[in-house]
């Protein structure tokens, strides 16, 4: 278990290395930066303008910046946001828990739909409850999510259900703890509905052929022929093997959680890493783009991890020295 | 060469062609109805694409100052006495409200649908009198003949972003898995860091390099190669495992032992054997395209404002106002889905035709 975590730990080296680099590389080759946006100002002096660049490094050439970077968040300082004038640390901080509740939720809701709904099409086979509801899922599965997000804004709009996007009300530092928790989930119904549904249809989709595949198994078979109940074939039999690549999905899965989490975050506008992430990249804020794209890489390498520890929890067949080979 | 030659071959060539048609009309009786209705819905966008000025109305850019947000008009049915005027016909929309953008139908009056006209499949008589079948958008652009025009974006970018993603991907999944060693240790290292990225964050870094001075083709262009060169990886590392077992296969080292180059053999041999997973996955994958494009447009870092892509045509709805007071902005989200949907069912259906033993 440390071998293998130890081992997947120092993998991750330089493949975060990789991608920051070809982050850095990108953002610089934008032609100019933050500080030149500053140039349009008639009130703002060249003097001053040389100053600001000079303070955030932004003069100096592309490698040498790039390791001050790298060396700065060796010491967990992420660097200095040049349009919101605060440390990135503490910005992305507050901003990846909001993404990660809303990617975490959105995982919970679609597996508690998608599996249930995998049995029951799975067991019926070829009903036209099978039919009816695999047709859905590939509907659900090509809505973009940006468009059922406009969707469920304009239900929102229309109904007055739900709040209209944002990610807490305005009176929200007033409330009482309970309250707040309460506030919180009412904005959380509809983003988590919007991303959640996605990934339902193809987890619905998984958990069908899985069944369809482990049901026509000797096991299975031999189960039956030792009299047990259909009941007990499916759920003690069947199921338990048909969950394994859940888990490893679920770590995986995590990629677009982020990805859809942005596009919902923007259109929504959630207080999320997407759409922190979608400010920096527009404003040119070279050192939040990075720290977005290392805390999201982190965050997924994290969640890829976490999934390959699970699933040798929950299946004895696999052991650290076979998922370390993969 | 006599006229006796001549004949047969041109005998031949007839029944193959009718050998081909039979063909697609036994695949179109094999295809359930979602999946005809999907290549209908293809067949009818790649058209929209391919003939975008005589499909749409109007001037995608013409600017109807009086008319910005207007609803979609209703169309009437002419009597028979006056389809000397028009077949069909609208009443006119006046903005009654120009704070709020409301408007009233002026029923009074009549504007008659012309088609066949003006070069275009329907159209009135003026650009100043429009049609506005979907409504027109704030600017007072109409809105159908810049979804017209958009198609070609959507359309286009599933396929070129495909086919270089997939060139890409063969080729160096398939060197990978035959050559082995240092070069497929290195590639694979490469592919691994590639798709661990957080794809999403990564194409907004890279797109913020498009600078926004660039035509709309040039920006669709720089768009596919970092969308493509972000995803090759996936198809690499997927046909490099196909051609790693491919190459221990009996075949393989007979071509060997009859001392094929390996340029032949894997040109001849393994990409042949992994073209049919190839298609599959390409159109699967083709609807990730048109979903970043899209993505990347609304967001504002894709196609630019004036030209059209469905993606930006939806960055009006970004405004909660604009969502409340004119919905029909969302129409074009309606064409994105359509195209993402069309592409899974077929993807799905060749799959099932290419593989029947994997179907369940």
């Amino acid at each position: 278990m440390s071998r293998f975590l130890i081992r997947r730990l120092l993998n991750m080296i330089p493949l975060l290395l990789g991608i920051t680099f070809i982050s850095f590389v990108a953002m610089s080759l934008v032609p100019g930066d933050f500080v030149s946006n500053l140039k349009l100002n008639p009130t703002i002096t060249p003097e001053v303008i040389h100053q600001l660049q000079a303070q955030f490094g932004l003069d100096q050439p592309l490698m040498v910046r790039y390791f001050k970077w790298l060396w700065g968040v060796l010491h967990l300082n992420f660097g200095f946001s040049l349009s919101y004038r605060v440390s990135v640390t503490g910005l992305i901080a507050s901003r990846a828990f909001n993404t990660i509740l809303l990617a975490l939720s959105s995982m919970i809701f679609s597996w508690m739909i998608a599996i249930p709904i995998g049995i029951i099409v799975a067991v019926n086979q070829n009903s036209i409850w099978d039919r009816f509801l695999s047709f859905l899922a590939f509907f659900g599965m090509s809505v973009p999510n940006f468009f059922l997000a406009f969707l469920m804004m304009y239900l929102a709009l229309k109904t007055g259900w739900f709040p209209i996007g944002g990610t807490f009300s305005v009176d929200y530092a007033t409330l009482d703890p309970l309250s707040k928790v309460a506030d919180r989930i009412n904005h959380l119904i509809l983003p988590v509905f919007v991303l959640g549904i996605s990934g339902t249809a193809g987890l619905m989709r998984l958990m069908r052929s899985q069944i369809l595949e482990i049901k026509n198994s000797d096991f299975v078979r031999t189960a039956r022929a030792k009299g047990l109940s259909e009941r007990v074939v499916i759920y003690k039999h069947v199921l338990r093997n048909a969950l394994n690549p859940f888990v490893t999905m679920a770590g995986y899965s995590l990629g677009d959680l982020l990805g859809g989490a942005a596009l919902v975050e923007a259109v929504m506008n959630l207080q999320g890493l997407g759409l922190l992430m979608l400010d920096a990249v527009r404003s040119l804020d070279i050192y939040l783009v990075m720290g977005s794209v290392l805390m999201g890489t982190i965050l997924l390498l994290v969640g890829n991890l976490l999934a390959d520890i699970a699933l040798v929890a929950v299946d004895p067949r696999v052991d650290f020295s076979s998922v370390a080979a993969e | 060469m006599n006229a006796d030659a001549v004949i047969p071959a041109h005998l031949e060539s007839a029944a193959v062609i009718e050998a081909r048609a039979s063909g697609l009309r036994s695949e179109w009786r094999l295809a359930s109805y979602t999946v005809r209705f999907s290549a209908i819905c293809l067949a009818i966008f790649y058209l929209l694409a391919a003939a975008s000025p005589f499909f749409a109305s109007y001037d995608p850019t013409y600017q109807n100052r009086t008319m910005p947000d207007c609803p979609p008009m209703a169309l009437h049915l002419s009597a028979p006495s006056e389809w000397s005027h028009g077949l069909f016909y609208t009443h006119p929309m006046r903005m009654t409200d120009p704070a709020l953008r409301k408007f009233t139908q002026d029923n009074s009056r009549r504007i008659y649908i012309h088609l066949f006209t003006r070069g275009h499949l329907f159209t009135t008589d003026a650009d100043s009198e429009p049609y506005f079948m979907l409504g027109s958008e704030g600017l007072g652009r109409d809105l159908y003949s810049r979804i017209v025009y958009g198609s070609r974006v959507s359309m286009c970018v599933g396929l070129l972003g495909v086919l270089i993603s997939f060139s890409l991907g063969i080729t160096i999944g398939a060197l990978s898995g035959y050559l082995g060693g240092t070069i497929d240790f290195l590639i694979m290292r490469w592919s691994e860091i590639e798709m661990s990225l957080p794809q999403f964050y990564f194409l907004l870094a890279l797109a913020a390099v498009i600078p926004s001075g660039l035509s709309a083709v040039t920006t669709f262009f720089m768009i596919v190669a970092i969308m493509s060169f972000i995803s090759w990886a996936g198809f690499a590392r997927i046909i490099r495992g196909m051609a790693s077992s491919v190459r221990s296969r009996p075949y393989v080292e007979a071509a060997r032992a009859l001392g094929a180059s390996r340029w032949r053999i894997i040109t001849r041999h393994i990409i042949p054997s992994v073209l049919g997973y190839a298609v599959v996955a390409a159109t699967l994958s083709i609807p990730g395209f048109i979903l970043g494009e899209s993505a990347l447009s609304l967001l504002g870092l894709g196609i630019q404002e004036p030209a059209a892509s469905w993606g930006n045509l939806l960055a009006q709805a970004q405004d909660v106002q604009n969502l409340a007071r004119y919905p029909w902005i969302l129409i074009p989200g309606i064409f994105i889905f359509l195209a993402v949907m069309s592409f899974n069912f077929l993807g799905d259906h060749l799959r099932d035709r290419l593989d029947p033993s994997g179907a369940s």
